[in-house]
């Protein structure tokens, strides 16, 4: 199984993509240390995880189907 | 400068709208909104708001105009470079609509006047440009009550949202806290400084703040409420989130307002520099609440000796051995002009972490002997 997780703001500079793929992930904690893995420079940065357009706040079951999202905050102005 | 005040002319286009009309136009013109921060956001957002006929605008920032602001901040001309940007916005826009109310703030938004300023406007918009600024105006919205529509921009995206707002009396407002619920480490985030913006991006991103002010306040279309926009300048996606209140969020936020006045956001925010640093004012409103410990850190034969309110006497050389531990919460350190205090709230700060408020007095001792009255 592999999930696709669309990427903001400095997220795209760290991993220099948009969307990522994912394989062999079944929750959103495991989604975290696969990308952890994949792109070391993603850890400890601050972001939330969007699964299906709805902010999440604890770990949560995914599949193929499920829209993944991870979202830094801004300070700009 | 009034004008004959003809609402029918001025705002004829928006007038002829059936969806819009008189009712919607008098609601805007009877409302009240507060806009911090008058820079690339502000200034898109305030053009837009003056425009419609907002009736009472207020401008809060205590930035001056530089030549590296105008790609963007397009209020401001080179004739206003160094100049304060509050007033130059509030000029720039009194011009535009004479007709209307606006407050220029040339200061800076603190713990100390946000809560009696958020409490003169019917809603808060946050186009400031940094975290401890973001996250002072989200508490505040959430002990005022008032509505925040928050924007961000960095580099080709923005965000917009409304926080602190439920359209149905039941539904419990999401907050900015909801959705990112403790604020970055210093550096780990990128501002626009650091990481620059496309000039046009808080153009869209203030426009977009000032359409969900019209509609939250007239109630036509729907308004952003507990939703996120995140907007691509480079490809034109958009994203939508839904947002919800979460739990723990409540505990984040200052409990009551003197808890409010008393947190240094700032330091929560990791900013480094002076952030310990409190004026003679807020010195003396903070000194006076209960679980504050004062301490003098100068030596013990220096003077002048203060006898004006209670404290301890703990030499810095001293501060790591005799000073234990304090049942108190908050802990404010003084000397002669601010410098030693200032070395001690860092070293106290580390110690303690985020489980006691620490701060020092700028200017030190002889600078708040001065302002005492005679």
């Amino acid at each position: 199984m592999q999930v696709e997780v669309i990427l903001f703001g400095q997220l795209t500079d760290i991993t220099g993509r948009e969307k990522i793929l994912i394989a062999n992930v079944a929750d959103t904690d495991e989604l975290v240390k696969a990308i952890e893995q994949q792109y070391p420079g993603m850890a400890g940065i601050k972001y939330v995880i969007a699964a299906d357009k709805k902010l999440i706040s604890k770990n949560t079951v995914i599949n193929e189907k499920t829209e993944l999202a991870l979202l830094p905050p801004f300070s700009g102005g | 400068m009034k004008t004959d005040n003809n609402i029918y002319e001025r705002y004829n286009r928006q007038l002829i709208l059936k969806e819009f009309g008189e009712p919607a136009q008098q609601k805007l013109l009877q409302a009240k909104v507060l806009v911090v921060g008058a820079g690339g956001l502000g200034c898109a957002c305030l053009q837009y708001l003056a425009a419609a006929g907002l009736g009472s605008i207020g401008i809060i920032d205590n930035d001056k105009v530089a030549l590296h602001n105008l790609h963007r901040q397009v209020l401001y001309t080179v004739n206003d470079i160094g100049l304060p940007k509050a007033e130059q916005a509030a000029r720039a826009l009194q011009q535009l609509n004479p007709d209307i109310d606006i407050r220029a703030f040339n200061e800076r938004l603190t713990v100390l006047n946000a809560i009696g300023l958020f409490r003169e406007y019917d809603i808060i918009i946050d186009g400031t440009d940094n975290f401890s600024s973001r996250y002072m105006i989200n508490d505040a919205c959430v002990l005022t009550g008032k509505p925040l529509i928050y924007g961000a921009v960095s580099k080709f995206e923005g965000q917009v949202a409304i926080f602190n707002c439920s359209i149905q009396h039941n539904e419990q407002p999401v907050n900015y806290r909801d959705l990112f619920p403790q604020p970055p480490a210093a550096g780990e985030i990128d501002n626009c400084a650091e990481a620059g913006v496309l000039g046009v991006l808080p153009g869209i991103i203030g426009t977009m703040q000032a359409n969900e002010t019209i509609k939250l306040l007239t109630g036509i279309g729907t308004a952003l409420v507990n939703r996120l926009i995140t907007f691509n300048a480079l490809n034109n996606q958009l994203y939508e989130l839904q947002l919800t209140p979460q739990n723990e969020t409540r505990n984040l936020i200052p409990v009551d307002i003197a808890a409010f006045e008393t947190t240094n956001y700032d330091w929560l925010c990791g900013v480094a520099g002076n952030n310990f640093e409190i004026s003679t004012d807020e010195f003396d409103k903070l000194r006076k609440q209960d679980g504050v410990l004062l301490i003098d850190v100068r030596e013990y034969d220096e003077e002048p000796a203060v006898d004006e309110f209670a404290h301890l006497r703990i030499p810095l050389a001293k501060l790591g051995k005799e000073f234990a531990r304090t049942e108190k919460d908050t802990i404010i350190l003084f000397c002669q002009t601010g410098k030693r205090s200032a070395i001690a709230a860092a070293s106290l700060a580390t110690a303690f972490g985020e489980t006691k408020k620490i701060f020092s007095l700028a200017g030190g001792i002889l600078n708040w002997k001065q302002k005492q009255p005679a």
